[in-house]
């Protein structure tokens, strides 16, 4: 089939597309609608708390608003857009033409994207969740109206999504290197997706069971964590967490592993201790599922249980250093190029270091009964958060912007981003210990004038502003960029290392014309020191097998939107359990076509690549 | 056409491969009788009212993992070359469970 033929409209393209490069895109464009939607959110909030006694979101809603700020920041923004950038740049990286389940992939998006729509309808049917983000069965059980349901719903769809994406990525990661790519030699960015995907793996089942059970009592008369029936509301607890603090790591290893290739990029070295990155990312993945309790110290697990807890919390700490002193390392001595990205990557260390010390101090689980669920607690997590994670995200973005879209970001514009975010995030959350420490208890909706946390919740409010001007400029930035941004060459920054730099900007539909020979660690860097100007190739050059579109994904994650409506309401209408059974029949329906029709792809020719390949280097 | 890219011509090796699943089919025998006699063990542990359930739940238990092992290595082919990531995989999800398990004995129902 010639290209010419498969021109089609752009929506309809995307809407079946399985090309990882236009998944990328798809979700980074809906992983940053979430972000803007949690980002509101918590403008709302800090707008309530400006000033005590304030009344402009109550009690209720208040709890709704806050509610869907977490859940939306961690399953919808901060999870999607790491995939967006893994999507974007993994298979490149590993010299691959594209995941290992293509369909999958797209699959993947779907779930996540109609999930999160689904969570989101419930602000227009009823009301929101409001048990926060964790949905303790002792709150949600209790909890009035379906808020609580389409948070559960909403999360087991996505979460389905979830977990296929990281199974396709370690499958992707073990079996399209490309010839020479052994795991020594893979880049950062991609050894933390592989260690992330893992955490996926592991973390999402017990969540799913959690959401399930919890399901079954709300909606279906079981009592699995009513004590008043004989169930029991601690293993909620446990279980959220076995997923919830291997999910905080899922999170930021992947942010990690942008900052390793950003520093090494723009310090033009190679990254410090290679082996022992590798190593510190692993081992920090192993112990992140040993220490979940720490969320748990007040819950009366006994003195034992605690101080286990406690120790193997402290010892995560000792992976972090041995990588925080690595990215000092690579910088020591370096060329140092200050660009966005690299801006916030200097900046990250110190932000991050803050976050750690504060976990460590939380890990102490007598000093965790003054600190649990007050200020210090949301200071500590969005330091790591929105220190490591957030700040990982908006490097990358800008890093990646011209592999992805094919041109610049204005540099200029990115600056200003950066330092309205930058002093937006410390003066927010550096004033919350404080306010933690003199008793602000977490999850208010307001409180009392002079006590002494008059100044320090204007300040946090005024610093929310700074982070917003942050994000609009980042906007504008887009939108510039979009009209007459600067066309990006391959090599889009000019020190580039890894194999993403070596093709156009965009990358072509198969990625490679050939697939290149890999011959160290930073592949593209040691072709460009001995002079060449591309990659050495692995095999001549030929005819390339793609995936055909399909709108299949699309429509299975539609058919359990549909089904997670009826199943909302079947208590309440008769018309609930046939809704339910018609999503279930569009959903395995399509899963069954999916099985029976033989698709077997399609070519791209030879003289299209030759044709491409020329117009790709002339541009 | 991609997918023909690992397996091999059948006309290579004929000899070779004719004798390597042959060997191959007596241990699919010889393991799959062992689990039919492993079963009828637990079977008549249970049945058995001399042994108590101290001895015979945990025994039925060990049957359980052996025949898991014969399962996965045997008929599953983990004992093949190539195999490494997924043993990784799975008993790492083993350990997770493990821990998850262990986890709830000790703090929750203890
Ligand atoms: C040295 C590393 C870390 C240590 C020792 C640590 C320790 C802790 C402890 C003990 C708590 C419970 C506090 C309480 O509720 O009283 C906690 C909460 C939290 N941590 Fe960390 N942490 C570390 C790193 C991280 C990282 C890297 C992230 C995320 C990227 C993170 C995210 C969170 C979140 C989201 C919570 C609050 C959860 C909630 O209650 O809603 N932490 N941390
Ligand atoms: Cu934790």
């Amino acid at each position: 089939m010639s290209t010419a033929a498969r021109k089609k409209s752009l929506i309809w393209d995307y809407l079946t597309t399985v090309d990882h490069k236009k998944i990328a895109i798809l979700y980074l464009i809906a992983g940053g609608l979430f972000f803007l939607i949690g980002g509101l959110e918590a403008l709302l909030m800090r707008i309530q708390l400006m000033k005590p006694n304030n009344d402009f979101l109550n009690g209720d809603l208040f709890n709704q608003v806050m509610t869907m700020h977490g859940t939306t920041m961690i399953f919808f923004a901060a999870t999607p857009l790491l995939f967006a950038l893994m999507n974007a740049v993994v298979p490149l990286q590993i010299g691959a033409r594209d995941v290992a389940f293509p369909f999958l992939n797209a699959l993947g998006f779907w779930l996540f994207f109609f999930g999160g729509v689904f969570l989101n309808c419930s602000w227009f049917l009823g009301g929101a969740p409001d048990a926060g983000w964790t949905s303790y069965a002792s709150l949600s059980l209790e909890s009035p109206g379906h808020g609580i349901d389409f948070y559960l719903l909403g999360l087991q769809i996505s979460g389905f999504g979830t977990l296929i994406s990281g199974i396709n990525f370690l499958v992707t990661i073990v079996t399209m290197r490309a010839p020479g790519m052994t795991f020594m030699r893979m880049p950062m960015f991609t050894w933390t997706t592989f260690v992330a995907s893992a955490l996926i793996l592991f973390a999402f089942p017990p969540l799913t069971v959690g959401l399930l059970l919890l399901m079954l009592d709300r909606l279906f008369g079981a009592n699995f964590f009513d004590p008043a029936l004989g169930g029991n509301t601690i293993i909620y607890e446990h279980l959220f967490w076995i997923f919830g603090h291997p999910e905080v790591y899922i999170l930021v290893l992947p942010a990690f592993g942008i900052f390793s290739e950003v520093i090494a990029t723009f310090s033009r070295k190679r990254l410090f201790g290679y082996s022992s990155m590798v190593f510190a990312v692993v081992l920090i993945g192993f112990l992140g599922f040993m220490v979940w309790a720490h969320h748990m110290f007040t819950v009366g697990l006994g003195p034992v249980a605690n101080a286990i807890f406690a120790v193997a919390t402290m010892t995560i700490a000792v992976p972090t250093g041995i990588k925080i002193f690595n990215w000092l390392f690579t910088m020591w001595g370096g060329n140092i190029r200050f660009t966005t990205p690299m801006l916030y990557a200097v900046s990250f260390i110190p932000s991050f270091v803050m976050g750690g010390v504060t976990g460590v101090m939380l890990a102490s689980a007598p000093a965790d009964y003054q600190y649990h669920d007050t200020y210090f607690v949301v200071a500590h997590f969005h330091y790591v958060i929105v220190g490591g994670v957030v700040f990982a995200l908006l490097a990358g973005t800008h890093y990646w912007w011209p592999k992805m879209f094919g041109k610049m970001l204005n540099e200029a514009l990115g600056k200003i981003t950066f330092v309205l975010f930058f002093v937006g995030f410390h003066l927010t959350f550096f004033i919350q210990h404080f306010l933690g420490l003199m008793g602000m208890p977490r999850r208010v909706f307001t409180f009392l004038p002079n006590q002494g946390l008059d100044t320090g919740n204007l300040v946090s409010t005024i610093g929310a502003f700074f982070m917003t001007a942050g994000v609009i400029i980042l906007l504008i930035n887009v939108v510039i960029s979009s009209i007459s941004g600067k066309k990006a060459e391959a090599d889009a920054w000019g020190v580039g290392r890894t194999l993403e730099w070596a093709v156009s900007s965009p990358a072509p539909e198969y990625n490679f014309a050939q697939i290149p020979l890999v011959r160290g660690l930073d592949a593209y860097w040691l072709e460009k020191m001995e002079g060449k100007k591309g990659l050495t190739p692995a095999e001549p050059l030929g005819d390339i097998h793609m995936p055909n579109p399909s709108v299949l994904p699309f429509v299975i994650s539609l058919g359990l939107f549909v089904s997670a409506f009826g199943f909302l309401y079947h208590n309440d209408y008769s018309w609930g359990l046939p809704v339910a059974i018609l999503g279930l029949v569009i959903t395995f329906g399509s899963m069954f076509l999916r099985s029976i029709i033989d698709d077997y792809g399609f070519h791209i020719h030879k003289d299209e690549i030759i044709e491409a390949e020329k117009k790709g280097v002339k541009a | 056409m991609a997918q023909h890219a690992n397996s091999e011509n059948p006309n290579v090796n004929l000899a070779y491969r004719r004798k390597k699943n042959a060997e191959e089919m007596k241990r699919q025998v010889i393991s799959f009788v062992l689990m039919i006699l492993l079963t009828l063990i637990a079977f008549f542990a249970v049945g058995y009212d001399k042994f108590s359930h101290w001895f015979s739940i945990p025994f039925i238990l060990l049957l359980a993992i052996v025949q898991v092992m014969f399962q996965l290595y045997y008929f599953m082919h983990m004992s093949h070359k190539g195999h490494e990531f997924p043993a990784i995989f799975m008993y790492g999800g083993v350990f997770v469970a493990f821990l998850t398990v262990w986890a709830f004995a000790t703090i929750v129902w203890w």
